[in-house]
């Protein structure tokens, strides 16, 4: 059995976080993460951050899970397990790990006081016809190919969604000497920032709103797409069909948290459209219904790095405290977090989230 | 056919190991740092395995290890979410028929 007053499950921008402020406040952590590298998905991000200084605007996603990384690091408190899957949450408090060594698997338990959850999102999917042939691929998983493993996913794309997410995968695929077709979105708006869509369209990939898919044709490999303009409905309508000669389909239509742990940690849970799914409740310190399990970044809703950052920081600072390791200025870094936290999810751009977040609070 | 990114603004693109495998009996090559599924990809192996029931062709669909649409047989093993195992030198790896069995 390891010790650790606190474990922290997933090594992504909240889990970092989260260890690096349970860590400064004293508490023995342990931080475990599934894949062979930390940082999650700030690992493939190439792209420079806006938000507060505090959050390392304008530095690349990659570049600030590095410095997440090393801070962790510093601290002897805090042990980080790699290439290590946490397998379940049991009802004697135990929660048991998988971890690998090469190409040996060894079983591994803990009884941590606290849990924090950090497990971050999985990528939805749509329904049409011939989804699963190989070539489409969720957009995150095109950017991990290409931005991790410097693999093309094909030579000619269709991303279908305008949001954030589709619009930087689409400039990277340009990066990365890809064509890019068009990015497709049945919603009348671009749902991304417009900068983001202003240097798509600079670089002359065709933004079509309005517009879904179909379905998709190819015999053991993707060959081609067809697009539709939808009505007010958002349903195709007939005879506006479009073929596509395109080898990858890139589907960027959001994410959905990753609950799994919370159901079995038996923490009460609530289907949110604003967050993505179902995701637990929790009050302002990220303390689920369940007094020793807290949650924080996407898998309490889906939102960005920035803020799972500060959301991470204040689950471990929050966690620690309730054990009785109280970080020396605690009252000010809460207050501070709890304000940039708002500030993240301020103005017209965050009443979405703001609104998701209203139907969680305890 | 060859997939890899050669140029790229942003990132450096790093000398690394070639490393030697198996697939279904044919000897390629990738390199450390590669998972399986990646260095299949980038030898225009896009195929991973086939849906249980109407066996059809399937890809990796999310590359972190969440859907499993990547599983294959290697060394043996069925069911390795080859999205994230890291390739190996020598590596042996099969198409898997089903849900895979221990030999």
């Amino acid at each position: 059995m390891i010790h650790a007053d606190i474990l922290v499950i997933g090594g992504g921008p909240s889990g970092l976080s989260a260890a690096i402020a349970a860590g400064k406040s004293g508490a023995e952590v342990l931080l475990v993460e599934r894949s062979q590298y930390f940082g999650g998905q700030l690992v493939k991000q190439t792209h420079m951050f806006f938000g507060s200084e505090k959050q390392h605007a304008s530095s690349r996603g990659f570049d600030i899970g590095k410095k997440l990384v090393e801070e962790v690091k510093k601290y002897g408190n805090i042990k980080i397990f790699h290439n290590t899957t946490a397998l379940g949450i049991y009802e004697d408090g135990v929660v048991t790990l998988e971890q690998k060594i090469g190409a040996e698997e060894i079983y591994l338990k803990v009884r941590p006081q606290s849990i924090i959850i950090g497990t971050g999102a999985l990528e939805k999917s749509l329904p049409f016809p011939n989804n699963d042939l190989p070539g489409i691929y969720g957009a995150g998983a095109v950017q991990t190919l290409m931005n991790e493993y410097l693999v093309k996913p094909g030579k000619r794309v269709l991303m279908v969604g305008a949001g954030n997410i589709g619009l930087i995968i689409s400039y990277q695929l340009l990066q990365a000497g890809v064509e890019v077709a068009g990015i497709i979105d049945a919603s009348p708006k671009i749902g991304g920032y417009l900068v983001h869509a202003s240097k798509i369209r600079r670089s002359g990939v065709p933004i079509l709103t309005g517009h879904t898919i179909v379905k998709a044709e190819g015999d053991k490999h993707l060959e081609k797409a067809t697009i539709a303009k939808v009505d007010d409905h958002w349903k195709p309508i007939p005879g506006s069909e479009m073929d596509m000669n395109v080898d990858v389909i890139c589907i960027s239509v959001g994410l959905t948290p990753s609950s799994a742990f919370f159901w079995q940690g038996g923490c009460e849970m609530k289907y949110v459209r604003e967050l993505g799914g179902y995701v637990p409740k929790r009050n302002r310190f990220l303390q689920t219904t369940v007094e020793n399990i807290y949650v924080a970044g996407d898998s309490a809703g889906i939102e960005e790095a920035s803020s799972a950052m500060v959301e991470g920081s204040i689950a471990g600072f929050a966690a620690s405290h309730d054990l009785g390791f109280v970080y020396e200025d605690f009252d000010r870094e809460m207050q501070d977090l709890l304000e940039e936290l708002q500030g993240l999810r301020g103005g017209e751009k965050g009443a979405h989230i703001r609104a998701g977040y209203e139907k969680v609070m305890f | 056919m060859n997939q890899r990114i050669e140029n790229h603004p942003i990132i450096d693109i790093p000398t690394r190991k070639r490393l030697k495998f198996f697939y279904n009996g044919k000897a390629l090559f990738g390199f450390e740092g590669d998972t399986i599924a990646s260095a299949l990809h980038a030898a225009g192996i896009t195929q991973l395995s086939k849906s249980i029931k109407h066996h059809r062709p399937r890809g990796f669909y999310c590359a972190i290890g969440n859907c499993s649409s990547c599983f294959m047989r290697v060394n043996g093993n069925p069911n390795v979410k080859t999205c994230v195992e890291p390739l190996r030198e020598d590596m042996i790896v099969e198409s898997q028929e089903g849900r895979g069995s221990i030999k």
